[in-house]
């Protein structure tokens, strides 16, 4: 499989600002691949610079193997949906869709097929006629993605592409776009700063703190083998435990529904408990050290103040390889 | 608690300040059909359309009319390049003095015009250009630019940077962006301004008289023209049509804008 997008050693400093600093990715075609992290940590910057709107201070950046450093946006063979869609307003949605054909040229009628075709794939046919302030915002974002991929792009930049939508919409757009992905095997490259989106949609995570990679890896590395307490931490809110507590040589992670209440183990004593619908969460303290456990339906619940003791299989438990 | 209708005081008091406002225009229209051409008299002794066709007949009309109309015309133009140009850089970019250039590109029409043409009158002698239908136009073009500028800073606004990104990202280059995205998003605002400046331009008589050497525009000669006994009521013809021609520029630019506030704003 051949690589798609690869940075080596990029980095986007603005004044002072380390926005990306040093940062190293492949992208595999046709991968689904997720940029998750904090507002802040340089994940956008590295969609911009895959687009072009950003030029690198330093490093390389290639698309398909050919370096792009000064190719301005409009020569790459890559089409974004920005985060909030950037609609014209003064066209249509079929003009819309059928900007770009328009720019490359396509005579009227062909392009006219082409965006009834994507508006189709997005499930608004017929859409074409209205202007995007008549359109709610989930359609919007349907508007945005036919006119990105009415290109056929060889990549699909997504910045934050569900962001606006409430949590319904976003569900159904997740899969929605999943499938998307799948049948167009279009390379498509996402930002989020939802852990369950980026974990939910993609092939593999690069989870970014501060302009850095922190840990690329599939889905569930990132969640069950977080090589750095950031990631435990940002995704999925894992315990993260001293040696002294576990007797290993070093820190450790473990999720929450990974511990469980037993007659013996690690005593700690519960100070909070909510209930979920499908779990209750308690919140416990271990000797000074802060635990949050899950604990299934069904269930004992613990009292608030009462003592109890955890125990956990060993394998559930991760050894990060340290630092902050 | 709001009532349907205004107290009656205020109706009045609303009613007065417009007579005030629009009353001496009417006078004028009035004064252009009297019989009497040495005073204005009231009542006028007859009326009659004698002035009109005395008017048509005037070469001396029609080259101020057509002096005006050629300077309002240039000075427009220059005014929605340059205004236009300017309104983009503030817009869109950050820079270091940004608020101040605004300032200074809206300084002009805040001026007395009086002010404006004694700077212009002197830089003009000091520079040795000579006094021409060009200066003219420079002088004009100093609060043209102003209306142009304002109009289209506040649509730059509007028309978000994203949008500019967008055009990019779908393969169009600097100029395609700016000719079918910008352009369509700012032509009713730099209609409106082009409009508001036209307007400005063909009734301006102070700076006209610091930077006009022999020319005439038409509000000159209708000044001019107000301190001879002869033909009177052809002056109230021509300020008829200037009322007429400043006007209704100024009532597009109105609906213009207003038209488009609503649908610009709701696009997002």
């Amino acid at each position: 499989m051949s690589i798609a997008v690869s940075f080596q050693g990029v980095a986007r400093h603005f004044g002072a600002v380390r926005a990306v600093d040093g940062v190293d990715i492949d992208i595999a075609e046709g991968e689904f691949f997720a940029m998750l992290g904090p507002s802040g940590s340089g994940k956008t910057t590295c969609l911009r610079l895959i687009a072009g709107f950003e030029q690198p201070t330093a490093g390389s950046i290639r698309l398909f193997g050919a370096e792009v450093r000064d190719l301005p946006p409009y020569r790459r063979a890559v089409n974004t949906v920005f985060q909030d869609y950037a609609l014209f307003p003064h066209l249509n949605v079929r003009d819309n869709v059928a900007y770009g054909l328009m720019i490359a040229g396509q005579p009227r009628a062909a392009r006219h097929r082409a965006a009834e075709e994507a508006l189709e794939m997005v499930a608004l046919p017929g859409y074409g006629a209205r202007k995007p302030s008549e359109l709610s915002g989930g359609q919007r974002q349907r508007v945005a993605l036919a006119r990105a991929l009415v290109n056929k792009p060889r990549v699909l930049l997504l910045d934050e592409p569900l962001g606006a939508l409430d949590l319904k919409l976003r569900e159904a757009m997740q899969d929605e776009l999943k499938s998307l992905q799948r049948r167009l095997g279009i390379t498509f490259v996402f930002v989020t700063h939802d852990q369950g989106e980026a974990l939910s949609m993609a092939d593999r995570v690069a989870v970014f703190n501060e302009g850095r990679i922190v840990q690329v890896g599939a889905p569930e590395d990132i969640y069950y083998r977080p090589e750095v307490p950031f990631v435990a931490d940002f995704v999925g809110s894992s315990n993260i435990l001293p040696p002294a507590l576990t007797g290993l040589p070093r820190i450790a992670a473990i999720r929450p529904e990974a511990v469980r209440l037993a007659g013996t183990g690690l005593r700690a004593t519960v100070t909070a408990a909510s209930f979920l619908g499908a779990a209750t969460r308690i919140t416990l303290d271990a000797g000074g050290t802060r635990l949050t456990a899950l604990l299934p339906r069904g269930a004992a619940r613990p009292e608030v103040g009462a003592a109890v003791h955890l125990d956990w299989d060993a394998a559930d438990l991760h050894q990060m390889a340290g630092g902050a | 608690m709001r009532s349907d209708r205004a107290p009656l005081w205020l109706r009045i008091a609303a009613g007065g300040g417009l007579l005030f406002l629009h009353l001496p225009i009417l006078l004028i229209f009035v004064y252009a059909f009297t019989t009497e051409e040495r005073t204005y008299q009231w009542p006028p002794p007859g009326l009659t359309l004698h002035w009109f066709g005395a008017a048509w007949n005037r070469p001396d009309i029609w080259a101020a009319l057509g002096l005006s109309v050629k300077v309002a015309s240039i000075s427009t133009v220059i005014a929605l390049v340059l205004g236009t140009l300017c309104a983009a850089a503030v817009s869109r970019s950050r820079f270091f003095g940004r608020e101040v250039i605004s300032l200074l590109v809206i300084l002009p029409i805040a001026l007395p015009g009086i002010i404006t043409g004694i700077s212009l009158r002197s830089a003009f002698s000091l520079a040795e250009i000579p006094f021409s239908f060009w200066t003219i136009v420079l002088g004009h073009a100093t609060f043209c630019v102003v209306v142009v500028y304002n109009n289209a800073v506040a649509r730059f606004r509007r028309v978000s940077g994203n949008l500019v990104e967008a055009s990019m990202d779908l393969g169009a280059n600097a100029f395609q962006t700016f000719r079918f995205v910008i352009l369509p998003n700012i032509a009713t605002a730099l209609l409106a301004g082009g409009m508001l400046a036209f307007a400005l331009s063909f009734d301006e008589v102070i700076v006209t008289t610091f930077t006009a050497g022999q020319q005439q525009t038409l509000p000159i000669w209708m000044l001019e023209e107000l301190v001879r006994p002869r033909q009177r009521p052809v002056t109230n013809v021509v300020a008829m049509v200037v009322v007429i021609v400043t006007f209704l520029p100024i009532l597009g630019a109105y609906y213009l804008t207003r038209g488009t506030d609503t649908v610009a704003g709701s696009g997002k």
